[in-house]
């Protein structure tokens, strides 16, 4: 029986943040009353004209650079023929064969090492409004229409077939939202929708050259379905062939409650769309210095960012990854490091328990009362030893809560640490003369014991010894 | 060529039901209007542009300000059917 090998290409659209829609100055604000943003133009009322939003085409243009594509030097706009009712105009202004930006990639990490994902195109185009079903789809006959979200601008990032699994298809995914999610033009919430992802899927026997017949899967929004819809869809593929079936061409929806996809409709059919280009609006020339402008404007990206934090503050390789997952993280970083010469440290904090409040309480790091300098103040008590490591715990949860600065909760609680010798020789010989058998079990070679022991005197003292005071003076007197 | 297959095709991406006679008239009014632009195919558009738009125009742009909504009554005052704060429409799956 030969061995299949799937071929994955993505169609991900991303929501713009833009103020106003792609054609009119109708609001893009999320969650308004049903048909209140709205106005003649994103109604699509006969006589009105659309005008392009001068921030959409900047915007596509600075995630076309961020996903190291060409930028096109003469680009338009067409429309996209279809009958449903999520348009008032019963067709989308896309882009059908001169788009924005093309030939760009983006990289993801394999056991084979970094793999270049190509991007075909990357285009603008309208988001649809939204259909609101009575009931169930099956019974309901009628629908309700929303057209709120009629007009909201879209960039479509098309991959290249390059993903051979779906762990790679939700890596690419991943990969791509953190870059525009560094680029700023997008918040690529996939739970809300502003980043949704369509996958087109085919297998074929390991070797042969050319691609098998895909099925395209929608409604994937979140990376679970991603991944799960994949699996299975690669699985129902192979089972039809092996059986000396063939693949219908057709669109397919994943349904999560019974984890499988189904069949649509035909994509034969319904992807006849009848392209031609938009008479309503004149075409772009793209200027090279507004090119050149926007790459100047486009922060450090997550890539390059990791790689100098591996160079520069010599932090392995997980480290400098997660820390650079987002912007915003990637940023308190580096104010934390700026007033402290320990990255190392700073890393280990903030991946440590600063990540673990964050998800404990659900809390954005721009919502987040500790301050990088209070960060800070905290890591030099534990280096001039005031506090211990295990104590620093006790005062960051505190800060985290309050927002107080270490010092004032050190002090306010009493937390300092204990170096004094005089005051520790006491709880130490209380600790030794109350457990003879950890004495003897040491004396006789165990070496553990003395760390039961370590463990005792820190328990008498609430953790506020100092663990090398108490090493010291136990081993003398052992 | 329009044949009837290409007209059957294009009436269902329409939406029209047409009858065996319709049929057969459109498809011959499609072929004479194809019939008559192929007039255009005996001129030399060797060193010509394809044409995007008719106009001499590029880059009209607007800026990235809010305007004027329409309010919900007027957005639905001239739809033929309503429910609520929506426009209704029969079910298209």
């Amino acid at each position: 029986m030969p061995r299949y090998e799937t071929v994955i290409g993505l169609e991900v659209h991303v929501e713009l943040k833009t103020r106003t829609k792609i054609f009119c100055d109708s609001t893009t604000e999320f969650g308004g009353e049903p048909n209140t943003h709205v106005c003649p133009i994103c109604l699509g009322l006969p006589g009105t004209l659309p005008v392009i939003n001068k921030k959409v085409v900047e915007y596509a243009i600075r995630a076309a650079l961020a996903l190291n594509c060409n930028i096109a030097e003469f680009t338009k706009f067409d429309r996209k023929n279809y009958f449903y009712p999520d348009m008032p105009k019963n067709y989308q202004i896309s882009q059908h064969d001169l788009p924005i930006a093309t030939h760009g990639y983006l990289e993801i990490d394999t056991q084979k090492g970094p793999k270049k994902i190509g991007i075909s195109r990357l285009h603008m185009e309208e988001d649809s409004g939204k259909l609101v079903h009575q009931g169930t789809i099956t019974t309901t006959p009628f629908s309700l229409v929303d057209y709120n979200r009629a007009g909201v601008p879209l960039i479509e990032i098309v991959s290249a077939p390059d993903l051979s699994s779906p762990e790679e298809a939700c890596q690419y995914v991943e990969k791509l939202r953190t870059i525009i999610l560094y680029t700023g033009v997008s918040d690529c919430k996939m739970e809300e929708g502003s980043l949704r992802c369509d996958a087109n899927i085919s297998v074929r026997p390991v070797g042969t050259g050319r691609l098998g017949t895909n099925t395209e899967i929608k409604n994937l929004n979140s990376l679970k379905a991603l991944r799960r819809s994949l699996h299975f869809e690669t699985e129902r593929q192979i089972e039809v062939l092996r059986a000396g079936g063939r693949i219908v061409q057709e669109t397919r929806t994943w349904d999560e409650g019974k984890g499988e996809t189904l069949p649509l409709r035909s994509k034969e059919q319904a992807h006849d769309y009848r392209c031609l280009p938009e008479p309503d609006l004149v075409p772009l020339l793209i200027d090279r210095q507004w090119v050149e402008d926007i790459r100047g404007s486009l922060p450090e990206l997550p890539e390059q960012r990791r790689q100098r934090y591996i160079k520069d503050y010599s932090l392995p390789e997980y480290d400098a990854a997660i820390l650079t997952n987002t912007k915003e993280l990637a940023d308190y970083f580096e104010r934390c490091v700026r007033a402290y010469s320990h990255p190392k440290a700073v890393g280990n904090w903030i991946l440590g328990e600063f990540n673990r409040l964050l998800n404990l309480h659900g809390i954005e790091i721009a919502a987040c009362k500790v301050t990088p300098q209070n960060l800070v103040s905290l890591l030099r008590l534990i280096d001039q030893g005031t506090i211990s490591g295990k104590i620093a715990k006790v005062v960051f949860a505190e800060m985290f809560t309050s927002g107080q600065a270490a010092e004032a909760i050190v002090k306010k609680k009493g937390l300092v640490q204990i170096s004094d010798r005089h005051a520790m020789v006491p709880v130490v010989e209380k600790v030794l003369a109350g457990n003879p058998g950890a004495v003897a079990d040491y004396k006789a070679g165990k070496g553990r014991a003395l760390g039961f022991l370590v463990g005792q005197v820190m328990k008498a003292t609430q953790g506020q010894a100092n663990p090398e005071l108490v090493n010291k003076l136990l081993k003398e007197r052992l | 060529m329009i044949t009837k297959k290409d007209l059957e095709h294009v009436a269902l991406l329409s939406r029209l039901e047409l009858t065996g006679s319709e049929k057969a008239m459109f498809a011959r009014q499609l072929n004479d209007i194809l019939n008559y632009f192929q007039s255009l195919d005996c001129l030399d558009t060797e060193n010509v542009q394809p044409t995007t738009h008719v106009l001499p125009l590029q880059n009209v742009f607007r800026e990235d300000w809010v305007g004027q909504h329409t309010s919900r009554q007027d957005a639905l005052a001239n739809c033929p059917d309503r429910q609520g704060d929506y426009f209704r429409v029969p079910k298209i799956v």
